[in-house]
C-alpha cells in the first residue's frame, strides 16, 4: 500500500465519521490526483478536465457511504473516476479510449496535479435550477454554513427535510451534470 | 464554481455518514422480495399437496439446492457489484459449480434411461410452466434487488442488472420448487436453469437503464 493510500484513507474514515475538516483535506488532496490522472486520459478534450475533476469530486461525495474500511481507497476512488470518464466520453462519441489496456488502478494516487483550470461549467448556475425545497437547504448549510437547524429555522422546513434536500440536491446535481449535452 | 469551492461546499456540515447502508438496502430487499414472492405462490399455484412424500426424495433436495446455491452465489455477486472498485473474485466459478452439478446427474440419468424415456426426462409435463412461472415469482425480488442497486453505486451496470437479475430468479425458482411436481435432473437442468436466466436478461438489458449515477 502507497502512503497517499493510507493517508487519504485516514482522512476519509474520520470524514465519514463527521470531522469535517479532515474529510475536505481529503477532497482537496483527492482533487489533485484526479486532475492528473483525467487529464493523462483526456487529451483530446483538455477543456472538460476540471469539470470532470468536480463531477467526479460530487460524485465521490454522494456515494461515500459505499465506501467501505476495509477495501482499498485506491481502488473505490478509481472506479468512480474511471466510471464517470467512461460516463463522458460515451457522451461525447468517443469510443476508442474505452479500452485502454494500460490503466492501472494504482495510477490514480500516483500522480498530482494542483494547477486547477476553470470549470466551463458552473455548479452555482446548476443550484440556482433546483427546486426549493433542495436549493434552499443546499444554500444556506452548504454555501453559507448555517447550521441544521437555523436553516430550518429559516425555510419553516424541519430539521429532517433540510437533511433530506441536501442529500437529494446533491444527488439531483450530479444527474443534471450527467444530461447535459 | 472553482473546485476549491465545490470542496467546501461538499464538506461543509458534512454530517457522519451511515456505515451498513449496504446491508440494510439488502435485508429489506430480501424480506420484502421473499414475502411477496412466497405469498404469489401460495395465492396463485399452491404448494404441491404431496410436499411430505416429496420430501422424502434426495432428488427433491437436489432441486432445491441448485436455485439456493445460485442464489447465495448472486447475491454475493450483487453485493460485490454493489460498490465501486470490489472485485468479483471467484464468483463465476461458484455459480457455474451447481449448475454443472445438475448437468452431470442429468447425465447419467439420460445415459441410464431407455431412449424412449429420455424425452418425457427433458420436458416433463410442466415445461412451459416453469418457463412462465419462475420469472413471474422472481418479479418482486427483482424489483426490490434493482431499487437496493440504486441506493448503491454500482460501476459495471449490465453486469450488476444481470446480477440483481439472477438473484431474483433463483429466488423465484427456489419458492416455484415448492408447486412444481417435476423432479427429474435433466428437467431441472434445462428448464429451471432457462426460467432463472430470463430475469438475468432483463436485469442486464435494464442495468445501463436504471442502475446510472
Amino acid at each position: 500500500m502507497s502512503a497517499a493510500e493510507d493517508q487519504f484513507r485516514d482522512l476519509l474514515v474520520r470524514g465519514l465519521a463527521g470531522d469535517t475538516r479532515a474529510y475536505e483535506a481529503c477532497l482537496k488532496g483527492l482533487s489533485a490526483h484526479l486532475r492528473a490522472f483525467l487529464r493523462r486520459r483526456l487529451a483530446g478534450l483538455p477543456d472538460e478536465v476540471e469539470d470532470l475533476v468536480q463531477e467526479t469530486l460530487l460524485a465521490v461525495h454522494n456515494q461515500r457511504h459505499t465506501y467501505d474500511a476495509g477495501l482499498p481507497l485506491t481502488a473505490w476512488v478509481h472506479a468512480i473516476a474511471r466510471y464517470k470518464l467512461v460516463d463522458l466520453l460515451r457522451r461525447r462519441g468517443v469510443r476508442e479510449a474505452l479500452n485502454d489496456p494500460l490503466d492501472d488502478e494504482l495510477d490514480v494516487l500516483t500522480s498530482s496535479d494542483t494547477e486547477a483550470a476553470d470549470a466551463r461549467r458552473d455548479v452555482g448556475k446548476l443550484l440556482a435550477r433546483l427546486p426549493d425545497q433542495q436549493r434552499l437547504p443546499i444554500v444556506h448549510m452548504k454555501l453559507q454554513g448555517l447550521s441544521v437547524t437555523e436553516t430550518a429555522r429559516m425555510t419553516g422546513m424541519s430539521e429532517s427535510a433540510v437533511k433530506v434536500g441536501v442529500h437529494r440536491g446533491l444527488k439531483a446535481l450530479a444527474a443534471m451534470i450527467r444530461s447535459e449535452p | 464554481m472553482k473546485t476549491d469551492d465545490l470542496i467546501a461546499m461538499l464538506s461543509r456540515g458534512a454530517e457522519p455518514v451511515e456505515t451498513d447502508v449496504l446491508r440494510r438496502r439488502y435485508t429489506v430487499a430480501l424480506g420484502w422480495g421473499a414475502f411477496w414472492t412466497t405469498l404469489l405462490m401460495a395465492i396463485l399455484l399452491g404448494v404441491r399437496p404431496d410436499l411430505d412424500d416429496a420430501a422424502r426424495l434426495p432428488m427433491f433436495w437436489a432441486k432445491l439446492a441448485l436455485p439456493a446455491a445460485l442464489l447465495a452465489g448472486a447475491l454475493l455477486a450483487t453485493i460485490r457489484l454493489s460498490r465501486p472498485g470490489v472485485l468479483l473474485g471467484r464468483v463465476a466459478a461458484a455459480l457455474a459449480a451447481p449448475v454443472l452439478a445438475m448437468w452431470l446427474i442429468a447425465a447419467v440419468v439420460l445415459l441410464a434411461a431407455a431412449p424412449g424415456e429420455r424425452e418425457a426426462l427433458v420436458f416433463g409435463d410442466t415445461w412451459k410452466g416453469c418457463l412462465v412461472n419462475v420469472p413471474m415469482l422472481s418479479l418482486p425480488l427483482f424489483v426490490a434487488s434493482l431499487w437496493a442497486m440504486r441506493g448503491l453505486a454500482p460501476t459495471r451496470l449490465a453486469l450488476a442488472g444481470a446480477a440483481a437479475g439472477l438473484l431474483s430468479g433463483a429466488g423465484g425458482a427456489l419458492v416455484y420448487a415448492l408447486h412444481c411436481p417435476e423432479l427429474a435432473a435433466p428437467f431441472i437442468g434445462v428448464w429451471y436453469l432457462l426460467g432463472m436466466l430470463i430475469p438475468t436478461a432483463l436485469g442486464a438489458l435494464l442495468g445501463p437503464r436504471l442502475l446510472h449515477w
